[in-house]
């Protein structure tokens, strides 16, 4: 077997994750899949790391999650702070940017 | 010496500052004070004469520069004046004739209450007519000009409180207008032809430049001397002008004003020279407005239109003697110079008839005035004598002149416009004997008991005896040896036309129309007795009474069409211009309507949006990576 | 675990394809699960299934900071905030927007097949395994690399991550602007509104349920609202105990009584009429 289909399986399981943003309204669901495609996109790097036999790839892979857990943290308790003044998780409620 | 040219200026425009500025307290001594800049103004003038006089032939032409007064980049204009023989002959026309209309006026005005202003604006004239004949380059000489419509502006319409005279006023402003536009346009064509509108320059430049843009501008040249010297076609305000105070006419008619347009062509005559067909055009004009004046002339009872009719018709001798080259200008300026002195005291006759008689304007309200006012009678009359060429005075001199070098531009072009000036000759004599008969012979048509005609005082004769003096004699002063011609020559070159008919003959035949002429008005107005109401007349003398129906023909034409044009433009304007504008605007709301629906504020909507550009950037790449 | 090469064992195949699926099922139930809780669980799977990937392909470091941080600690984040933040609308899988669940397949099979196409164009033959690279073991490399090229980096992610932390209290920090009241105010609060002065009634009990989801029955017998908790009425996850359905359950009880042979006989009659198959009352709520 070729290691390039881990490849696949990264683009696969990305536009699954972006598919689940488009179609998903609760807030901590979006989020869920906005990490699956960065895991997706770590599982890329990991066999990118693999392909060319260094490890730079899995140093990236290190930050990305480094990054994600900082995003998790901040963007759910924006969610938390978001449902607690109204009431709500749904990204479609958060629209009063809108005129 | 040179630095006497500003002072020329100087002086009736200090006048005019202080007169206008002065207030109430100049009320008593205004007239005093104006006629004394206007001397003062003459007697520099003679002086910078007598020294020019005094140089050689080569040297009579002074110069000086005042100061830098435009420099933007390559457009340079000075403040600059430039005096020879031409400006000279206009400068001692122009304060001569000025100051002897200024004293002249001080009794014609006397019981004016705005005599002050009057004077203020009388100086203000002149000195924008000196600007306009001193200035060494076009755009200071466009100065004086726009000064000179703005002065005869204000004078015209001195008696504001008369609506006819505030119309007139408008109308002589408007019809000038045109004839700057023509000017301005002429000096923006100089300027990016030559790059500069210096006289010396531009004049000398002539012969390496194109005989279109020559042509160019010497037709905007010719419609700028229409629009001041009252030639056809935009010659409707002059006769209006008669709103104004007689010695404004006389100002206007004689010594300032409608003498610009010949000193402009003639002092481009270089470019002239260049373009023959803008030459056709200046005799053609000339020959045209000849006719047209004289035939105006014959048909008018108001003395003042009459004469009015008359200066048209002279004007038009000298801009035809100007369009034919160098065989013509310096008989061109002869005549204006002599038909200054004679008109001026025309004018000055009439105003003092007016002034002797209530100031009625009707002709046929007068008659037998001879015994009543002699001084009056006897310098009309030698005015009279030298307008139509009478022998041996200034008239028969200048005119004649014009008269040979017309039949010596040579052809076909040569027998019309010798045919033409001929024919104006005559007519000439007759319109100015029939003023002549109506006015002074014949019986009284007057009312006795209201109306007592006397001579005028003393203030108002002496200027007209000086003028009348001048008509006489300025002619055969002139022409002996050719002395006037060879003082221009430095200016204007000459050439001896060669006529196909001698002088003899033309001087011949001058005095048969001549002869006609007075004998046919004898006819008409001397043997029979003037009615006091104008009959009915031909269909000429009805058309030549409403002007040749000038002004129905700029009302159909030039006002109709205009509110025509006006009415397409707006039509245009809303369904075109503002079509486009609003459309343009309508189509961008209703574009930013439809945009403004993908902000949904729905945050999945815009996700999509961003998952569809990245899609796009993918395949965007692969696509430029040649899949 | 140690040997790395170019191109993968047979046995590394099967473990991809199996756990690949797995990897694949837990994504689509991520996205499609109705409650949070089920997504989540199903993401949980699905990055174990990574960690397992990245072990395979010798980021062994990695594949255990994957379980630990994100299995561990991130998804278990999730699940506080799914718990704090409870039941709401958005969970519902009715779209909303028009064309956005269309617009959204579509792009999102353009995409992939996109990215597919990428891949499958890009020229990937050539593996040169890590063999060389974990060969002072992968910890260390790693170690090496992150201290050395990209300590910069790795000072600004620290910081990163102490903003974070700030941020993330600041954002759910609340100031209580004024003393909380005591018990003893609430308790005179409650009993000037009149409302509830003594506790809650218990929930109902029942033979073969004694959980908090049965309502209690009040003296003539309908169930009492005040008994269950609001949650899960809101939910619909309480059990019916209203007259008929009981008397239904009674039935169905005594027909599998006489199923099993140990009827009492003749008064085990079957009832009247009602459903044959047995049904849960839960399940009937739902519907």
């Amino acid at each position: 077997m070729n290691p390039v289909y881990y490849l696949y399986l990264a683009a696969l399981l990305f536009t699954i994750g972006g598919a689940g943003v488009l179609i998903r309204r609760n807030a901590i669901v979006v989020f869920m899949c906005i990490e699956l495609m960065l895991n997706a996109c770590n599982l890329a790097f990991v066999t990118f790391s693999r392909m060319h036999g260094n490890l730079d790839g899995q140093i990236i892979a290190f930050f990305t999650m480094v990054v994600a857990a900082a995003e998790v943290v901040v963007g759910l308790a924006i969610i938390v702070s978001i449902f607690r003044t109204r009431h709500t998780a749904s990204v479609d409620d958060a629209s009063l940017m809108k005129l | 010496m040179e630095n006497l040219i500003a002072l020329l200026v100087a002086a009736p425009l200090v006048g005019a500052a202080l007169l206008l500025c002065g207030g109430k307290r100049l009320d008593r001594t205004g007239h005093l004070i104006g006629s004394l800049f206007a001397v003062a103004s003459f007697a520099i003038g003679v002086a910078l004469f007598a020294d020019l006089l005094g140089r050689g032939a080569e040297d009579r032409t002074l110069h000086q520069y005042l100061f830098s007064w435009i420099q933007v980049g390559g457009f340079r204009a000075d403040a600059a004046f430039q005096l020879d023989q031409l400006s000279m002959t206009f400068v001692l026309l122009i304060t001569g004739v000025g100051s002897l209309i200024h004293i002249y006026s001080i009794g014609y005005m006397e019981h004016d209450e705005r005599r002050r202003r009057f004077f203020g604006y009388l100086n203000l004239f002149l000195a924008a007519m000196l600007l306009l004949v001193l200035a060494d380059n076009y755009l200071l000489l466009y100065v004086g000009w726009e000064g000179v419509g703005l002065a005869s502006y204000l004078l015209i319409g001195f008696w504001q409180h008369k609506p006819s005279a505030a119309t007139a006023a408008k109308k002589a402003f408007l019809v000038n207008r045109v004839g700057d536009m023509g000017l301005s346009i002429a000096i923006m064509l100089m300027f990016t032809t030559f790059g500069t509108f210096a006289f010396g320059p531009v004049l000398a430049a002539t012969g390496e430049t194109s005989e279109g843009k020559l042509t160019a501008i010497g037709l905007m040249l010719l419609l700028a001397a229409c629009g001041k010297s009252a030639q056809v076609p935009l010659q409707s305000w002059l006769g209006d002008a008669m709103e104004g105070p007689t010695p404004v006419s006389a100002l206007i008619h004689a010594a300032t004003m409608v003498t610009a347009g010949v000193y402009l062509i003639t002092r481009s005559g270089a470019i002239f020279n260049a373009a023959p067909d803008a030459q056709v055009a200046v005799v053609a004009v000339g020959a045209v407005t000849l006719l047209f004046g004289a035939i105006v002339g014959c048909a008018k009872d108001d003395i003042k239109k009459a004469l009015a009719g008359s200066t048209m018709s002279q004007i038009g001798y000298m801009i035809l003697a100007a369009g034919l080259g160098p065989i013509g200008y310096a008989f061109a300026i002869m005549h204006l110079v002599t038909h200054g002195f004679f008109k001026a005291g025309l004018f000055l006759g009439a105003g003092s008839v007016m002034h002797g008689m209530n100031d009625e304007v009707d002709m046929r309200r007068y008659g037998g005035l001879r015994t009543y006012m002699p001084v009056t009678f006897i310098t009309f009359g030698l005015g009279y004598l030298a307008i139509i060429g009478f022998p041996g005075l200034s008239g028969f001199f200048s005119k004649d002149k014009i008269i040979e070098a017309a039949f010596a531009k040579g052809g076909t072009e040569g027998w019309i416009l010798g045919g033409a000036a001929l024919l104006g000759a005559a007519i000439t004599a007759f319109y100015m004997t029939r003023v002549m008969l109506m006015t002074f012979f014949g019986e009284k048509r007057w009312d006795p008991d209201t109306t007592h005609p006397h001579e005028s005082p003393k203030v108002m004769t002496i200027p007209m005896i000086v003028l009348a003096v001048g008509s006489v004699f300025a002619g055969g002063l002139f022409s002996v040896n050719e002395t006037f011609v060879k003082w221009l020559e430095p200016v204007t070159s000459f050439e001896h036309g060669h006529s196909p008919v001698s002088a003899t003959t033309v001087t011949a035949a001058t005095m048969v129309v001549l002869v006609l002429g007075v004998g046919l008005a004898w006819a008409m107005y001397g043997r029979r007795p003037v009615p006091a109401t104008a009959p009915r007349g031909s269909l000429l003398t009805r058309a030549a009474r409403r002007d040749l129906l000038q002004d129905d023909f700029n009302h159909v034409v030039l006002v109709r069409g205009g509110e025509h044009l006006t009415r397409t433009l707006v039509y245009l304007d809303h369904s075109l211009v503002d079509g486009a504008v609003n459309g343009t605007a309508a189509s961008m709301g209703g574009l930013s309507g439809r945009l403004r629906k993908l902000q949904s504020g729905f945050v999945r909507s815009y996700a999509v949006q961003m998952l569809g550009g990245a899609a796009v950037l993918i395949a965007a790449t692969l696509l430029m990576r040649g899949v | 675990m140690t040997v790395l090469a170019a191109a993968a064992s047979t046995g590394e195949a099967v473990q991809f394809w199996l756990l690949g699926i797995v990897a694949v099922v837990g994504a689509l139930c991520t996205i499609l699960m109705k409650r949070a809780v089920h997504s989540a669980l199903s993401l949980a799977g699905t990055m174990i299934v990574l960690a397992v990937f990245y072990l395979a392909n010798g980021a062994y470091f990695l594949g255990v900071v994957q379980i630990v941080v994100y299995t561990g600690a991130i998804m278990m984040l999730f699940l506080f905030v799914v718990m704090l933040v409870g039941v709401t609308a958005a969970d519902s899988l009715k779209e909303t927007l028009k064309g956005q669940r269309w617009l959204a397949a579509g792009l999102g099979i353009g995409f992939g097949t996109l990215l597919i196409a990428g891949i499958g164009n890009a020229s990937l033959k050539q593996f040169n395994g890590l063999g060389e690279a974990n060969a002072g073991g992968n910890v260390q490399g790693l170690a090496a690399l992150i201290f050395t090229k990209y300590v910069f980096a790795f000072e600004v992610t620290g910081a990163l991550l102490i903003t974070a932390v700030v941020g993330a209290m600041v954002l759910t920090h609340r100031e209580r602007t004024e003393r909380a009241t005591s018990q003893r105010e609430q308790a005179i609060a409650r009993v000037r509104e009149g409302k509830q002065v003594p506790p809650l009634p218990a929930p109902g009990v029942y033979a073969r349920h004694n959980a908090v989801d049965i309502p209690g029955l009040l003296p003539d017998g309908t169930p009492s609202e005040l008994t269950v908790n609001p949650t899960l009425r809101g939910r619909g996850q309480i059990r019916d105990v209203s007259r008929e359905s009981l008397a239904e359950l009674k039935a169905l009880e005594q027909r599998s009584e006489e199923w099993l042979g140990r009827g009492e006989g003749p008064e085990a009659a079957p009832p009247p009429s009602g459903p044959s198959a047995p049904k849960e009352h839960k399940e009937g709520a739902k519907k």
